[in-house]
């Protein structure tokens, strides 16, 4: 896309990423703990995070290369329908507000640090915990491979490699070099270093928003010329469609497919592993609800940076991959300097959700499956090697993502997972409100909305791709086109639902439930209720609200 | 407050609680409904209604969230006293 490489901008970027990275490294030894090569330790942190922390490790996953990235992107080649994101992180607060403190209590009480461990305890069963846990590590994996799609068109941009007529290597060393840094500090540090990093990522994230989204509508006239300017541009003909290329609002059609995408995304994002472990790391039930009443501010910032998408259009950025129209609309409105400011923002922006999904995702994969199935009497520090081991294949599963699906639509590698990760919601939040469901049924459930939702997004075809080209398709018995993770999900609900019924008639053996009701409203400082680890408990707490008390300065 | 041991937990629906409910509700009737906002006009600053409706509504939620966290609280609260209240 770029003549050459962008020096001055490249310095920025690599000053702030070195920057990062040393934290990244001496992170592994704030707040140190007693025992590090403890799987709660570099996988949960020591489960000893505040509110501001907590809300730190939240917004770092919500908002990544998906919102710097993706959603402008989907904005800039289609209009509308992209904005979605916007709805979609809306909803998902009421959600977190009335599910999250329940496993919250649960997972304390029972000292859960997956959704599969509280799976288990709840229904008695190893193949459900198995396919919950399957199923986390699969989504998890597009999801990284959007954020390493978001590094590489930043370096894309500023002419490090990439390009679409050179040898592969260089058209690919933008990603590889991406995947190098990722796995290597995350490898080192654990969950500690993305937290510590959230402050400069989320700083840097503001910084730039405030700038981009005051600076650039001035510079091309106001926000009448730019909505003037995409309009006229939407109503073009897409030569490979047919059709014009979007609109500036929904048509009829479309408005299915727009609730359909938000619900649907706001149901899957806190089944995610990270979205759990982030949750789980909080020191109390009351700072998931206290969180869930500043988090929405990340919306808002999600919904100025979309618009940046119209902008790009205004000041006539012209990219055939769409995920370059954001780096290269700031390349082109910004002085070389804060270009690279908003390089390492949008950079380091994608590499802490990255970290934190390739650690959830590997945790998930020590807990349930390698210490259930493989080797029952793992020590702590070999679950802790293979924890870490994991969170590396992970990544290069979300590298074989990248490298197979097409990368135009980066938005719809976050719809893949979510359409594998929106069938674990009966299991889970089922289980969080009531035991009705039979655990045979809820594995039967979860097998028929896989199938359906992958053979459903297989076989969507894009002007690009035949297979997986999108994540929308006419809902059965309806007949409007609906986001196919939440078409799955409801057939899902449906069969589990169903074959309750027939279990219960037929007195099929349900498994032992050893949580019981009071477990799940259970508060810190309740008997039981563990805010840390057994082992060090007391130190824990103490040096956790010293830094809290620090960090809040109130409290 | 003694006669009976299980009044210590209160009805399980009270007003306090509906309202919970409904400020955690409003923004799934009012996202979910798209036709209610698929328009253009009226613009404000040049922005398109579709987009700054939305926009807006990421406020409106947040204020929603804090008055149901808020009840949820003096909920707890009152719920603990009354517990402790009928086991002295």
């Amino acid at each position: 896309m770029n003549d050459g490489v962008n020096g001055v901008a490249l310095a920025v970027f690599i000053f702030f990423f070195v920057l990062v990275t040393a934290m990244g490294f001496l992170a592994a030894r704030w707040r140190k703990a007693a025992n590090e090569n403890s799987l709660d330790e570099w996988g949960l942190g020591g489960r000893s995070f505040g509110t501001w922390v907590t809300w730190f490790l939240l917004g770092g996953d919500l908002y990544t290369a998906y919102t710097f990235v993706a959603v402008p992107a989907a904005i800039y080649a289609a209009g509308a329908a992209g904005f979605f994101a916007v709805p979609y992180t809306i909803l998902v607060y009421p959600l977190i507000f009335t599910f999250l403190p329940r496993l919250w209590s649960v997972s304390h009480k029972h000292g859960y640090v997956t959704t599969s461990d509280f799976v288990r305890g709840r229904f008695g069963s190893k193949g459900l915990s198995l396919a919950v846990a399957v199923t986390g590590i699969l989504a998890t994996m597009p999801y990284i491979a959007l954020q390493l799609v978001g590094i590489q068109a930043v370096l894309d941009v500023m002419g490090v490699g990439g390009g679409e007529d050179t040898n592969w290597f260089v058209k690919d060393l933008p990603l590889l070099i991406a995947f190098g840094v990722l796995a290597a500090y995350t490898y080192s540090s654990g969950l500690r270093a993305p937290a510590l990093i959230a402050f400069v990522k989320d700083t840097l994230i503001y910084l730039v928003i405030a700038v981009a989204i005051i600076y650039i509508p001035i510079k091309l006239g106001g926000f009448d010329d730019i909505f003037a300017r995409a309009s006229e541009a939407y109503s073009e003909t897409n030569p490979a469609t047919g059709a014009p290329r979007g609109s500036l609002v929904p048509g009829e059609a479309g408005q299915w497919t727009y609730a359909t995408l938000a619900l649907g995304s706001a149901l899957a994002l806190f089944m995610y592993p990270h979205s759990i472990t982030a949750t789980l790391s909080s020191r109390s039930r009351e700072v998931i609800r206290r969180n869930t009443t500043i988090l929405p501010l990340y919306s808002l910032m999600l919904g100025l940076l979309a618009l940046l998408g119209f902008m790009a259009i205004a000041a006539g950025v012209e990219v055939s991959n769409g995920q370059l129209a954001i780096p290269q609309l700031f390349e082109n409105m910004f002085p070389a300097w804060f270009a690279g400011v908003a390089f390492a923002a949008i950079g380091i922006g994608a590499l802490v959700p990255a970290a934190i999904m390739s650690i959830a995702a590997a945790n998930l994969f020590t807990r349930n499956i390698y210490k259930d199935f493989i080797k029952p009497d793992a020590t702590p520090a070999q679950e802790t090697k293979v924890s870490k081991v994991v969170s590396l294949l992970v990544k290069v599963g979300a590298l074989a993502f990248v490298l197979t699906m097409d990368k135009t639509v980066a938005i719809n590698f976050q719809l893949l997972g979510g359409i594998w990760i929106l069938q674990t919601f009966p299991a889970l939040v089922g289980g969080l409100f009531t035991r009705w469901f039979h655990r045979w049924a809820l594995l039967a459930g979860w097998a028929v909305g896989m199938v359906y939702g992958t053979v459903a997004a297989y076989g969507v075809a894009s002007p690009t791709q035949k297979h997986f080209g999108g994540s929308s398709k006419e809902i059965p018995g309806i007949g409007e086109i609906g986001y196919i993770g939440l078409t799955a999900f409801v057939i899902n609900a449906l069969v589990t639902i169903a074959l309750t019924f027939v279990l219960r008639a037929v007195k099929a053996p349900e498994g032992i439930d050893e949580t019981r009701p009071q477990d799940y409203t259970a508060d810190a400082g309740d008997p039981g209720v563990s805010t840390e680890l057994p082992l060090d408990a007391a130190e824990a707490a103490e040096a956790a609200d010293a830094a809290d008390a620090a960090a809040d300065g109130k409290r | 407050m003694s006669q009976a041991p299980d009044s210590s937990r209160g009805p399980v629906v009270t007003p306090g609680r509906v309202v919970i409910g409904v400020c955690l509700l409003a923004p799934f009737v009012a996202m979910l409904w798209v036709g209610s906002y698929a328009r253009t006009d009226p613009t404000f600053i040049g922005i398109p209604f579709f987009y700054w409706y939305q926009m807006l509504w990421v406020l409106l939620s947040t204020v929603l969230t804090v008055i149901a966290y808020k009840l949820w609280q003096r909920d707890q609260r009152a719920r603990a006293a009354a517990k402790g209240g009928a086991e002295r």
